[in-house]
């Protein structure tokens, strides 16, 4: 199997909010986070951009 | 028991900071909180007081506000080859791909979510986007919509439309390293 680089390997975390990933990209991802910090973290910041676009989108009372 | 327009104003300025925040056109925001009232007044037997007037107010303001979306979507974007022209993240990265800079760490971020500055930041972040980078995105993540209605929206392919999205979170997740996290 053929190695992520860290440019692929941004394209897929952000592919994989937006559609199932194949097994075989699901594998080289976790396969890339093992040996790249830059990535793991890239990943949780990707999800948690979901979160935070959610609840921009909640009503805030105190936003008034 | 319909509702009294008096009681309609004392929402405008909160329900214009919303749709502002969601449409970025402070015109548009007005016009669509305009609609609102109007639809509000026509409906007033509806609103049977089971929720505050703000948040019943508030739910038809999202209709208007994804309607419009869905409406600019389908306009012809002039600045439509402007997008393509946004970096490649060729800064981001090494010849072989690797991170020039690796990502820093954003400690617990949900702890932001407590904080209406954040938002702020977050907002000036969205507003950084071209046009239909910004739209892509806001069809995904606000509205949640599938690929594949966005696709049809916007009259692109899927792939296209990854890459609108992939571009729209490297932008953000870099804005929001520089606006917020790293201070």
């Amino acid at each position: 199997m053929r190695l992520l680089s860290c440019r692929e390997s941004t394209r897929l975390i952000s592919q994989g909010l937006d559609r199932d990933l194949a097994f075989g990209e699901r594998v080289a991802l976790r396969v890339h986070f093992v040996y790249c910090m830059g990535c793991r973290r890239a990943n949780r910041q990707m999800a948690f951009l979901r979160r935070a676009v959610h609840a921009l989108a909640e009503p805030r009372e105190d936003s008034a | 028991m319909p509702i009294a327009p008096s009681e309609l104003e004392q929402h405008r300025s909160y329900l214009t900071a919303y749709a502002l925040r969601r449409v970025g056109d402070s015109g548009l925001a007005e016009d669509l909180v305009q609609d609102t009232f109007v639809a509000a007044l026509g409906a007033g037997q509806n609103f049977r007081g089971d929720s505050s007037p703000r948040t019943w107010l508030t739910g038809i303001l999202k209709h208007k506000i994804v309607d419009a979306i869905r409406r600019q979507a389908r306009e012809p974007v002039v600045s439509a080859e402007a997008d393509e022209e946004v970096a490649d993240f060729d800064e981001l990265f090494t010849e072989r791909g690797h991170w020039n800079e690796r990502p820093a760490a954003w400690g617990n971020p949900d702890s932001a979510l407590e904080q209406s500055q954040f938002f702020r930041a977050l907002e000036l972040c969205l507003a950084r986007l071209p046009g239909r980078t910004a739209q892509a995105f806001m069809m995904r993540e606000h509205l949640g919509l599938e690929t594949g209605e966005i696709c049809k929206e916007l009259g692109i392919t899927p792939t296209h439309c990854w890459v609108m999205l992939y571009r729209a979170r490297m932008t953000l997740r870099e804005c929001l390293q520089q606006t917020w996290f790293a201070k």
